[in-house]
């Protein structure tokens, strides 16, 4: 049955940023002083709010979201993927009913739960277990659906023996994972799961990543927001590609995911002269460096770098900054952190600005594109930021030889290793007699 | 689940609002029981705070005004007097303390789940309502102390009840979505708190105000709510004032319902500006 299960036509979303003011919020302080100023302008702007007024000078508008229409049939699994900024999240919290749109219209025929919420309303003073009808309450779950399934969420949380401690003395780690069970739990006809807004480190982020392919399994209709284009184009049949508000493509999950990546580079590549402001971190560049020179275009024989430049604005403890490699089709090739083998820099993680330099061995990687996304977590906590296939790098073999064979292969990696081969002198002996005995079955009745 | 399909436009009213309301009542039991377990959990003398909270403040109002100031108790037990006042004004003083925060303490909620937001002030005034029902405990104790039997209009207690809570969840609808939208109204609460105990008759019977003042002087819902409890509690002694308890009742309709026509009409944004 291929009824479209959400509708989604013609949807903009409008943020009003005030340049005048720093802070998110208005205070009546300034609200007062203001309309002294210019009281007319006030009480316009209180009594025709939801109208369309047209904005002073000091207001800037920002459309997140752009006249986008799509349609999900049901049981379809659909990507939304697009860089940081391009809309994916607002989108995402139009449809879980978080804001409102400015204009268009969703169609939604089911019950929608998203992940963007995991541990959302979870109290520290609380036990495991209050939580867990808490949590499950505020996820729209009723008492008796979450009794039902109280034994399972307890079983697949891993924290039976702390079900009565209050959640403060619980490690980070275990009260993501009760978070994660909880929401696993649910039961929608459509669930909206967003991987930048999940908790949890990177390696937790796979793991919840597995649970959702249970789900996706199950014939329900998916809605999958993530950088990870290796997990869109497992897990996702259709994708949707967003670029500043604006639908650029919707296909099938593999040509997108192809497109976004070819196009990263020139369209979508934030890096040329901007600064990304993630309020910890502000990441200043990053570059490849081989024999000395600046390329994108590196020789898979000889060994290079990757310098990421940054400033930190906060310590950050225990952060690992990150560097992962993905080749053509969204498969991972290499994860790196700067917290594998921990300098005192990497530890302290100091303010002040910084350059983080990988090197990675020549002979080790196939030929072909490879997409770098970097970022800095904090490792059983939480993400402090992603920047999803910032660098576009071209591995080349400039040689054509015996080892160019290995670039077609299909491991991820056709590293050339170091193999070594001797004849062992007694072995050989031995197999030599086993042979001989096999030849003479007479003998060995005899032995018997 | 084959409900109707929901629709999501801009600026739509949506009847289904009321409906969600009551679909996501067991949300409302839970955030209201969540602050209550909170508050007995993290204050050292727990439930002991919501019982003397009331026991203090009677002993002052009846030590300074009953026996230093010599205000009027028109033969009731001055404690009394105050007790009974002291209910719904605790009730009333608490939901609007908690609820005009209540958004605001419950922004990353907001941010990240749908839910009829009403929900949040309303499970606030619900908190308030069980320490009432704590207080309601200590009046019978005094009653039994001071041999005041109760009387047959206790029967109509739960309708100026009903009175006190329609009146904070006005309030409280009110200060919360303006709390959302200048984040210093908090400050204006308190002054709320103490100016509203001032023209209420909390420490004296409204009978000391001037006959041709009455009238206007109830306009303030809190004082028709209050005389009322002290009518249906204390027995003949109390004579009713009918215009006030009329009044009251417009007044904490109008409050009610602005209350909720405000907050319906912010709560759009909240997600955005919070």
């Amino acid at each position: 049955m291929s009824e479209s299960i959400i509708q989604v036509s013609n949807l903009s979303k409008r943020y009003v940023i005030n340049h005048a003011r720093k802070a998110r919020y208005v205070t009546l302080r300034e609200t007062l002083s203001n309309s002294v100023i210019s009281l007319g302008r006030r009480v316009h702007r209180a009594f025709r709010r939801s109208a369309e007024v047209e904005p002073p000078s000091n207001r800037e508008e920002i459309w997140a979201l752009r006249d986008v229409s799509f349609e999900v049939n049901e049981g379809e699994r659909l990507g939304i993927i697009g860089r940081n900024g391009a809309g994916k999240s607002t989108l995402l919290k139009i449809l879980s009913r978080i804001t409102d749109p400015t204009r268009g219209r969703v169609r939604i025929a089911g019950r929608v739960a998203s992940l963007l919420e995991v541990g959302t309303g979870f109290h520290l003073e609380l036990t495991g277990r209050e939580n867990i009808f808490l949590n499950g309450a505020i996820l729209g779950m009723s008492k008796s659906e979450i009794k039902s399934k109280f034994d399972e969420i307890v079983a697949f949380s891993e924290v039976e023996r702390f079900l009565d401690t209050p959640l403060k003395r619980y490690s980070s780690g275990m009260s993501v994972r009760l978070a994660f069970a909880v929401a696993a739990h649910l039961d929608p006809e459509i669930l909206v799961v967003d991987e930048v807004l999940a908790v949890g480190d990177v390696a937790f982020q796979r793991k919840c990543l597995g649970k959702m392919r249970d789900v996706a399994q199950c014939g329900r209709t998916v809605l999958f927001v993530s950088h990870d284009m290796g997990a869109i184009n497992s897990l996702c049949e259709k994708a949707v590609l967003l670029h500043s508000g604006s639908v650029v493509m919707t296909g099938s999950a593999r040509a997108v995911v192809a497109h976004y990546l070819e196009a990263s580079e020139k369209l979508y590549s934030p890096l040329r002269g901007s600064v990304r402001d993630y309020g910890e971190f502000r990441v200043i560049g990053i570059r490849a460096t081989q024999s000395g020179r600046v390329t994108e275009v590196i020789d898979c024989r000889e060994p290079f770098s990757i310098t990421i430049e940054y400033d930190v604005m906060q310590v950050v403890r225990n952060s690992r900054l990150f560097l992962m490699l993905r080749d053509r089709t969204g498969q991972l090739v290499i994860v790196t952190s700067d917290y594998d083998d921990p300098t005192d820099e990497a530890l302290e993680r100091r303010v002040g600005r910084f350059e983080s330099a990988v090197t990675i061995p020549g002979k080790l990687l196939k030929a072909g594109p490879l997409y770098a996304t970097i970022g800095a977590d904090v490792r059983d906590e939480r993400v402090v930021f992603l920047d999803a296939d910032v660098l576009h790098l071209d591995i080349v073999d400039s040689v054509s030889d015996a080892l160019s064979g290995r670039h077609q292969r299909d491991s991820a990696i056709a590293p050339v290793l170091a193999w070594k081969t001797a004849p062992v002198a007694d072995q050989h002996q031995d197999l030599l007699r086993d042979s001989q005995a096999q030849l003479t079955p007479a003998d060995r009745g005899a032995h018997e | 689940m084959t409900a109707a399909p929901l629709i999501i436009e801009a600026g739509r009213t949506e009847r289904e609002y009321w409906k969600d309301l009551w679909r996501y009542r067991e949300l409302f039991y839970f955030l209201a029981w969540r602050d209550i377990l909170v508050r007995y959990k993290q204050t050292a003398i727990g439930v002991a705070w919501s019982v003397l909270r009331p026991l203090l403040t009677m002993l002052v109002f009846s030590v300074v005004f009953g026996k230093w100031a010599k205000l009027p108790a028109y033969g009731v037990p001055y404690p009394l007097l105050v007790l009974s006042a002291l209910l719904p004004w605790q009730l009333f003083t608490n939901a609007i303390q908690e609820g005009s925060t209540s958004l605001v303490l419950n922004a990353n909620m907001i941010t990240k789940i749908y839910f009829p937001r009403l929900i949040a002030p309303a499970s606030t005034v619900m908190v308030s309502v069980v320490d009432f029902l704590i207080s309601l405990g200590i009046l019978a104790f005094f009653m039994a102390f001071y041999h005041v039997p109760p009387s047959p209009r206790l029967a109509l207690l739960p309708c100026f009840l009903g009175l006190a809570i329609a009146a904070s969840l006005g309030a409280a609808f009110w200060l919360s979505a303006l709390t959302v939208e200048y984040r210093d109204f908090r400050f204006v609460v308190p002054f709320i708190v103490q100016f509203g105990m001032y023209i209420s008759p909390v420490a004296f019977s409204s009978r000391i105000v001037p006959q041709r003042w009455r009238l206007v002087y109830s306009i303030n819902p809190m004082v028709g709510v209050i005389e009322g409890f002290r009518w249906a509690i204390l027995g003949k002694e109390v004579e009713a004032y009918w215009p006030a308890f009329l009044l009251a009742v417009v007044a904490a309709s109008a409050l009610l319902l602005s209350g909720v026509w405000y907050f319906r009409r912010t709560e759009r944004t909240f997600a955005d500006v919070i």
